[in-house]
């Protein structure tokens, strides 16, 4: 384990000027329309963005590997909750009365 | 073997055997919070997006009602507070204690100042009666059948995770009280640490946030 694991400046500026970066292009990136994939370009980015901060800013890139079993674990389980939530929506069958 | 570099400002619980331990179990203890958090939010997302792609029409409408500016604004301030957060505990191991504290003080300030925005921004919203959920009154330009349901998603989210802004800030300031005391140094950084882990994802889902409530249509 790196346990006195120092980050450069140099490497915390950069990400953070990354970052604001990002931040702009999705912005810029929200005038266009897209049609379905607006939602999906959006968090794209924002994923990127999120990837950036979890691993230097939160020292998961320098850390033991179990930190992120943890976390993507959390993860796991959201994406699972909304694909199951969606199969339910897509496959109800609209009953009709047909007395 | 542990250092014994300085035994005052870097205490060991009885219930653990070296500092090594201990800051592995604390640094373990952190991310298995930070793991429900994301489970805690992630039912709002969920929620979130299966309701959008039900009723694209309220959605649209309610996201007109938001100002991308001001939330665009936040999302810089919130990274930049990401940064000195960062930066006070590269200080602290570099044993550069006044500057770790200011950097302490300009997270805070940030955070201050992402709370004032967000006062705006609802207290704007609530001046013309858009409230969450059965409070909703608003009638005027705009409103359209069924905005109410927009609105408690973005106080339910927006709300829950500027609560989670106040109780980091809450947690700088006793950093910040530790670090005038003397109680953090290059060898005992790790509460700092904890902190800044927390105060990363309170940004993080602000970093999902910003995108899905006031860019998406």
């Amino acid at each position: 384990m790196s346990e006195h694991h120092t980050v450069p400046f140099k490497t915390y500026l950069s990400v953070l000027i990354l970052l604001l970066f990002l931040t702009v292009v999705t912005v810029a990136v929200a005038q266009i329309d897209f049609g379905a994939w607006n939602t999906f370009i959006a968090m794209l980015i924002a994923s990127i963005k999120g990837a950036l901060v979890l691993l230097y800013f939160m020292h998961l890139k320098y850390e033991d590997k179990l930190y992120w079993v943890i976390f993507g674990s959390g993860v796991f389980f959201v994406v699972l909750l909304f694909f199951l939530t969606k199969i339910d929506i897509i496959t109800r069958v609209l009953e009709v009365n047909t007395l | 073997m542990e250092t014994k570099s300085s035994p005052q400002t870097k205490p060991l619980a009885h219930h653990f055997d070296s500092h090594e331990q201990q800051e592995s179990a604390g640094t373990l203890g952190m991310w298995l919070f930070l793991c429900t958090e994301i489970l805690m939010f992630g039912g709002l997302f969920v929620g979130y997006v299966l309701y959008h792609s039900l009723y694209p029409e309220i959605f649209k409408a309610g996201a007109t009602f938001l100002n991308w500016k001001k939330g665009g604004i936040n999302t810089i301030v919130l990274l930049i507070s990401s940064f000195t957060m960062a930066l006070s505990i590269y200080y602290a191991q570099k044993n550069k204690m006044k500057a770790c504290r200011m950097s302490l003080i300009l997270t805070l300030l940030c955070g201050l100042l992402f709370m004032l925005i967000k006062y705006m921004e609802y207290s704007h919203k609530m001046h013309v009666g858009i409230f969450p959920g059965k409070f909703f009154a608003y009638t005027g330009e705009g409103n359209v059948e069924g905005l109410a349901l927009y609105f408690s998603f973005y106080y339910l989210m927006t709300g829950l995770h500027a609560s989670h802004v106040l109780a980091g800030m809450g947690l700088i300031g006793w950093a910040l009280y530790r670090a005038f005391k003397n109680k953090l140094g290059p060898h005992h950084y790790k509460p700092l640490e904890y902190v800044g882990l927390f105060w990363h994802l309170v940004d993080l889902i602000w970093i999902y946030l910003f995108p899905l409530l006031y860019l998406v249509e």
